[in-house]
């Protein structure tokens, strides 16, 4: 009997033989690492094993893992988790974004695909009632990702009408895709939905490229998973979405103001590469983007009402055409502030770039930034992008973001992130590695979010990145080893949004958790258990590498250079990331979750956790 | 006739799709959008149309039911669909200007908005969430609602050029 909010069933897919089968996952492993990130680590451990360090993550054997969770769907705010072997990170992230695909999926009668090989030219898989296929994407290949969306919506919906056309009218599908940057394995590239939706961390949409996995599309007709407690589920459907109503806050603004509240009120917003932190740029003000971009003030993804997102669309001049949505906060940070730009029209255009790129508007422009400041230091000149490069200037980055979609010129070494492009410039300069590093803003490979920690003003510290097994995954920060067991990796495994998380009473999520699956699940055994034994598998792919880099216990578990520089401006000016509390809090960290004074977890730990599988690769570490 | 009849402010509409779980956890006891009676369409992102039985004033579907299956409900106008008569056939969907009526994926039976009885549970969801793209009101029976029994694609692509422009007329195929 399959637990509650699971479909049962999920796809494996080999690309290089063509052949699909149907597997499924006893209900001692759902317990213990549910679905989305935890579920996926321990496929990816199941299929790769002690010979993780040897696995290149863009290799066909490199697994992709596309997984939905037990409460995907049913909880509000439905989201896709992708996974793998992460190519800038070289651990797994859990990668997720807001998409009608993760119910379609589950409707369909599926909880997750997990892809291997590498087919020889571009497919895509289409899944519905009655299986999966993979169908020719010749002739999406290349194409940006609005084109792409508006193309395979056409098609598929006609197919599926073709096939069956007494049911009624075919509802569009749902689907993940990847870009030109997926397309080119830009390391960092992202999994891109609903136009601007994006699995950003991880550079998972160059998973997909490599393996020419152009996009995964379902349409199901089924009901939503039966659950475990019904009559309880659907009462605490109705009582989460009157939490989430009350968040009048999120609902009218999304995270659309803090293009400025974060620069002006917590000094905190990466700028010209974080070399600065703070503004006070009105024109940057969320109104600003408002009266005249937003067209659609309260958008929502598949059942939710915390509607954060607006969409943004330029009317007139020579951006007139972009559609994104508003864009949301990240977004405004990379895509503008930290090109120097505080512009909104000019953000919206970058942003709507970025989605239609396929590139995480993160993690892309993070090292797009990283590139203009080595121009500013002397170190690139004029010749490596073909033009002058300047701060503030839209056509500078926009050039910058299309040369590395496309490897072209500079944008070749840089399409590696920022990290690798770092150690490539540095060899082809001949220049000390530390040298280029000093400037990189990454942890673990993994460009940092836009929310800083010198300022110590924003929900981000001295740890937060250093200790977390995601790295600079600003939605995945590490607390204190038990409190943050309940949040992203509880989220990112069951698969719903944060932002239908937080600001629900954390009693009501678990009561709803264990409604739909049976499993005895409450805040305490996540803090303690499922959310530790996912981490610490985590934290073993981590530290195992491989095959090319290895990160260092302790050395590396640590923030970039730039980050315990002093603030220069701003109401917290002179300030910065505290290192010695960045080492106590670390060790404190480590501890909690038993792992040992240098992170790799401990052999009682192993066992506490039923991942005695690990103990060989961890002695070897340790 | 004094009828009750479902405003839709399409551009409303959040893609929310409560509306199709609300209308499923009424009708088929659990969470199910491809038998709710309202479904979704949203051929773009932002273009989301509700689609859903407008109570045409002459009622094709029902003139069009070979086994005489569907009925008109005399105090909320909605249409009734008597699943034991139904054949499945589909030839209310093909007789609705708007392809409204699709099978239902378990019993292939038609299945047709019934207005809840009165109080359609779609709009409450609709209203408590602050959308207010379906509104419930009060009116005659009229020649207008048949003109909202239209392909939600081709709604879809009024909304995208209402939003858009004229980019509005590249956005769906």
């Amino acid at each position: 009997m399959t637990p509650g909010g699971y479909a049962g069933k999920w796809l494996d897919v080999d690309l290089t033989k063509d052949k699909i089968k149907e597997v499924e996952y006893s209900d001692k492993v759902l317990e213990q690492y549910f679905g989305g990130r935890g579920l996926a680590a321990k496929v990816l451990w199941d299929k790769v094993g002690e010979k993780y360090p040897e696995l290149d993550p863009l290799d066909p054997k490199s697994p992709f893992m596309v997984f939905t969770g037990p409460m995907t769907g049913i909880y509000p705010g439905s989201r896709i988790c992708v996974s793998g072997k992460s190519p800038v990170s070289m651990g797994t992230v859990g990668s997720t974004a807001a998409t009608e695909f993760a119910n379609e999926i589950k409707e369909a009668g599926y909880d997750g695909v997990t892809f291997t090989g590498k087919a020889d030219k571009p497919v895509y898989l289409l899944i519905t009632d009655d299986g999966a296929e993979l169908r020719d994407a010749d002739h999406l290949w290349g194409l940006d990702g609005e084109k792409t969306l508006i193309k395979l919506n056409k098609e598929v919906t006609a197919e599926l009408t073709k096939r069956k056309p007494n049911v009624g009218l075919w509802k569009d599908p749902g689907m993940i895709y990847i870009g030109p940057a997926g397309e080119n394995m830009v390391r960092n590239a992202a999994v891109i939905a609903k136009i601007c939706h994006a699995c950003g961390y991880g550079g998972y949409g160059s998973l997909m490229g490599s393996k020419n996995l152009k996009a995964v599309v379902a349409k199901g007709r089924g009901s939503l998973p039966k659950v475990d407690a019904p009559e309880a589920a659907k009462l605490l459907w109705r009582r989460t979405h009157q939490h989430l109503i009350g968040r009048t806050g999120m609902r009218r603004q999304g995270t659309g103001y803090a293009g400025y509240s974060v620069g002006a009120e917590t000094s905190s917003e990466p700028i010209r590469n974080w070399q600065e932190e703070w503004h006070d740029e009105k024109s940057y003000g969320g109104p600003m983007f408002e009266h005249r971009f937003w067209v659609k003030k309260k958008w929502a993804d598949f059942n939710c009402t915390t509607n954060c997102m607006k969409i943004s669309y330029i009317k007139t001049g020579k951006w007139k055409g972009d559609i994104t949505d508003m864009p949301d906060y990240e977004l405004q940070a990379y895509c503008g502030t930290n090109f120097g730009i505080f512009d909104p029209e000019a953000n919206i255009h970058l942003s709507a770039l970025a989605d239609k790129l396929g590139h995480s508007g993160i993690n892309g422009p993070n090292t797009a930034g990283y590139a203009v400041e080595l121009h500013q230091r002397g170190i690139l000149k004029d010749s490596d992008f073909g033009f002058k490069p300047k701060w503030g200037d839209p056509d500078t980055f926009d050039r910058i973001m299309r040369m590395m979609a496309n490897r072209e010129k500079i944008g070749e070494i840089l399409a590696e992130g920022t990290y690798r492009a770092a150690l490539k410039i540095a060899e082809m300069k001949g220049l000390k590695p530390e040298e280029l590093l000093k400037y990189a803003v990454h942890v673990k490979g993994i460009e940092i979010g836009a929310h800083g920690t010198r300022s110590d003003a924003d929900y981000t510290h001295d740890i937060s990145y250093a200790a977390s097994v995601q790295g600079g995954d600003h939605t995945s920060v590490a607390v204190d080893g038990y409190n943050d067991m309940s949040g992203a990796v509880f989220t990112d495994s069951a698969v719903f949004c944060n932002f239908t998380y937080y600001g629900v009473p954390q009693s009501l999520v678990f009561d709803f958790a264990k409604a739909i699956t049976g499993f005895p699940i409450t805040l305490h055994s996540w803090r303690s258990e499922t959310g530790p034994r996912i981490v610490t598998l985590q934290k073993a792919f981590l530290m195992m590498g491989g095959p090319d880099l290895e990160w260092e216990p302790v050395k590396d578990d640590d923030n970039p250079p730039r980050f315990y520089e002093p603030l220069p401006s701003g109401p917290y000016k002179g300030k910065t990331t505290d290192k010695k509390l960045v080492d106590t809090k670390l060790q404190a960290y480590f501890e909690t979750l038993g792992w040992d004074e240098r992170g790799i977890p401990t052999k009682e730990t192993l066992k506490k956790l039923d991942l005695g599988f690990l103990e060989k690769s961890m002695s070897k570490l340790r | 006739m004094s009828s009750i009849w479902i405003v839709r402010d399409y551009e409303n509409c959040s893609g929310c799709r409560r509306c199709e779980l609300a209308c499923s956890i009424h009708h088929e006891g659990w969470m199910w959008p491809e038998a709710s009676r309202i479904r979704v369409f949203m051929p773009f992102p932002g273009v989301e149309v509700p689609h859903l039985c407008a109570q045409c004033d002459d009622y094709p579907c029902v003139e069009s039911c070979p086994v005489d299956a569907l009925s008109v409900d005399s105090g909320t106008t909605a249409v009734i669909v008597d699943e034991e008569a139904c054949i499945g056939c589909g030839a209310c969907a093909k007789a609705c200007p708007g392809t409204v009526p699709h099978l239902h994926p378990r019993n292939r039976k038609a299945v047709i908005c019934d207005l809840c009885g009165g109080d359609p549970e779609c709009v409450k969801v609709c209203r408590e969430a602050g959308y207010n793209a379906l509104r419930l009101v009060h009116e005659e029976m009229n020649g207008h609602r048949k003109l909202f029994a239209r392909n939600p694609v081709d709604v879809a692509k009024d909304l995208a050029v209402k939003l858009f422009g004229e980019k509005g007329e590249e956005v769906i195929a």
